[in-house]
């Protein structure tokens, strides 16, 4: 197995760093089939990891991860309240919400832990090997030897499928993101359609953060959301809105982000920072390519009632 | 309603939004374990206490604020979601860095308007890749400039630890640039720059541009609903929708231009602590008018340099501002839609 050795490693690597991605991508699916963007996601996964981290001194690895996903829901709340309850603009209350989470979270941090900057070492989330699978060659340690957050968002994908396609309220949400109007006509809950699907799109982002802090690094630190909840809006619009892309898009991701560590074990000279911006070119390079022509919900940041 | 009445509801909504920022703001400090009496005194003896902290630190931090602030007006105004302003004045700084180092014997009347229109041009060149995305093949802007932020931010990066980086190579950053390119001082005595009379008169002529052109009229038009603009056959929303790319990209970079010029003298990592997105707040609060940005650039530069003080006076860490910022924009958002609600059931009724 050892000519497997670089490419697995390089797959452990990119399926870890595309969970979180993969996790607030696919709530913000359901989210957005409802005719909502949140912008705010990303203040849901820096809330995930926070409430991941408080939640897991307190409680170990396993009530961390159940705290930070409510604390991202809790951020998704306070968006959906303005947003959708109160009907104002999705992009800039969004936009709020995000800022006031990097800065709130930050301040709940310094006061805990001071400004001082030491290292916050926590308890992490074990990995699971998966009997039988987990010995395929070279997939098998990436995809079946992961933390319990990796086999949520696997099996997400089939639940979300089967919710969005194959049942009456699924269909009900998608016509809330399509026509607000039609559905309201046809007796559908569209506010509180569009407040459930906010939320659980806050509680999954709300984990991806939980992933972040307690299983990719045993730590928190100001702001290590670093723009995870945008791409994760990206992969979204790369994904068509269909959860089995969404997650395939995702793992593009985590392997542009991947390939990073890669190249640098190969050549310790090269320049990280062009690196780093890589998942970014990406992100916009795939979205002005064929994706970028691909139909969003015709409702998607529309207020309701008009 | 009366008139009169109508006419004082953007200033009244502004001064209920900042209100209620501050109950809220008030009670999470309490609710953190911090007197927030001590917290705001700080703040505020930071900002106002004496005329060289409100001039000096106060103004000299809403300029970047102001500029930014008047990019996202700008740019809102004709319903264009520019989140980018962070990266455009990024590649701004950059740009003017690069012109003014390489001007090492230029004089003053040469080297700073390079330098500014170097940055200028380089955030409207950062904001004309979405604006291409945008018109061209339909893609949101929003998270178009959101991503491109992120790519400055690393752009930057690699350039001041590589290409760009000091002779010396101590730290992260680049040559400081030559004297002749600072900007000179507004009020002798100060740190205060020509930057901030730059910023007034761009909120003047765009507040004139908006009010009193054609041009500006079509840009409300667009902004108010780019669908009808549209059909109604008058003009096409493209240009209209270009143009607020490049006007707003060109002045978010010339915010990092007249910052390098004016208080820095070089470009480092972590130049700007988010005045790309704290500017979200200052324009909404302005209600997006050009001359009221001045006015709410003021306040948040009041709150940036009083947020150090309350640190040091009252333990209080200065991230807090960051949550006020926000809070700001979603009382603006609230009270706005308050008054709606009220004003349309009295215009009914």
């Amino acid at each position: 197995m050892a000519e497997f050795g670089a490419l697995s490693s390089f797959l452990v690597a990119a399926v870890g760093l595309a969970v979180p991605l993969a996790l607030a991508a696919l709530g913000e699916t359901v989210s957005e089939r409802a005719g909502v963007i949140n912008i705010g996601l990303e203040g849901s996964v820096i809330w995930g990891a926070l409430g991941g981290a408080l939640g897991a001194l307190a409680l170990g690895p396993y009530g961390g991860l159940a705290v930070g996903v409510l604390a991202g829901g809790m951020a998704a709340l306070v968006f959906a309240a303005f947003a959708v309850w109160l009907n104002t603009d999705q992009i800039i209350t969004g936009t709020a919400v995000t800022i006031g989470s990097l800065g709130f979270t930050g301040a709940v941090f310094q006061s805990r832990f001071g400004a001082t900057g030491l290292a916050l070492e926590l308890p992490t989330v074990p990995a699971w090997e998966v009997p039988l699978l987990a010995r395929i060659p070279a997939v098998g340690p990436a995809f079946f030897d992961q933390a319990v957050t990796a086999y949520l968002a696997y099996l997400l994908v089939p639940v979300l499928g089967w919710f969005l396609f194959r049942t009456r309220r699924g269909l009900a949400l998608r016509a809330v993101g399509e026509s607000p109007e039609a559905a309201h006509a046809a007796g559908v809950p569209v506010v509180w359609t569009r407040m459930l699907a906010v939320v659980f799109a806050g509680l999954a982002a709300g984990l991806a953060g939980a992933h972040l802090s307690l299983v990719h690094t045993g730590t928190f630190a100001e702001n290590m959301s670093a723009g995870k909840g945008f791409i994760a809006i990206a992969v979204v619009v790369l994904g068509r809105w269909n959860p089995k892309w969404v997650i395939a898009a995702a793992l593009f991701f985590g392997g542009a982000e991947a390939l990073q560590f890669a190249l640098q074990a190969v050549d310790a000279d090269l320049p990280y920072p062009l690196f780093l911006a890589l998942p970014y070119v990406l992100s916009l390079a795939a979205l002005a390519g064929w994706f970028g022509r691909s139909q969003a919900p015709r409702g998607l940041a529309l207020p309701w009632p008009r | 309603m009366s008139t009169r009445f109508r006419t004082l509801t953007p200033a009244l909504t502004a001064a209920t939004a900042l209100l209620a920022t501050l109950v809220v703001a008030a009670a999470l400090l309490a609710l953190g374990g911090y007197p927030p009496g001590d917290a705001f005194a700080a703040l505020f003896r930071g900002a106002f206490g004496t005329w060289d902290r409100f001039v000096s630190f106060t103004l000299v931090r809403a300029t970047p604020l102001l500029l930014t602030g008047l990019a996202i007006a700008f740019a809102f105004r004709a319903r264009v979601w520019n989140i980018g302003a962070e990266g455009q004045l990024h590649a701004g700084a950059l740009a003017a860095v690069a012109v003014a180092v390489a001007l090492p014997g230029a004089h003053g009347l040469v080297v700073i308007p390079a330098t500014l229109l170097a940055a200028a041009a380089a955030g409207a060149l950062w904001a004309s890749a979405p604006a291409a995305m945008k018109t061209g093949m339909g893609v949101g802007e929003v998270i178009t400039t959101l991503l491109m932020n992120f790519v400055a931010l690393f752009m930057a990066q690699f350039l001041v630890q590589g290409p760009l980086r000091e002779d010396r190579g101590v730290f992260n950053q680049t040559n400081e640039i030559p004297p002749a390119a600072h900007l000179p001082d507004l009020i002798p005595g100060t740190r205060l720059h020509l930057g901030f009379l730059i910023g007034i008169l761009i909120a003047i002529a765009l507040w004139l541009y908006l009010t009193r052109t054609p041009g500006g009229f079509r840009l409300r038009a667009v902004g108010a609903s780019p669908r009808a603009a549209e059909v109604s056959g008058r003009f096409r929303a493209q240009p209209v929708v270009w143009l607020a790319f490049l006007a707003s990209g060109a002045i978010a970079g010339l915010a990092g231009g007249v910052q390098v010029a004016g208080v820095t003298h070089r470009m480092y990592e972590g130049l700007s602590p988010g005045w790309g997105y704290t500017a979200i707040a200052v324009a909404l609060l302005a209600r997006l008018n050009p001359l009221a940005v001045v006015v709410t650039a003021i306040v948040f530069g009041a709150l940036s340099a009083g947020g150090g003080a309350m640190q040091r006076d009252a333990g209080v860490p200065e991230v807090w501002v960051r949550g006020i910022e926000a809070l700001v924009i979603l009382a603006v958002l609230a009270v706005d839609r308050s008054w709606q609600a009220l004003t349309s059931r009295g215009s009914r009724g």
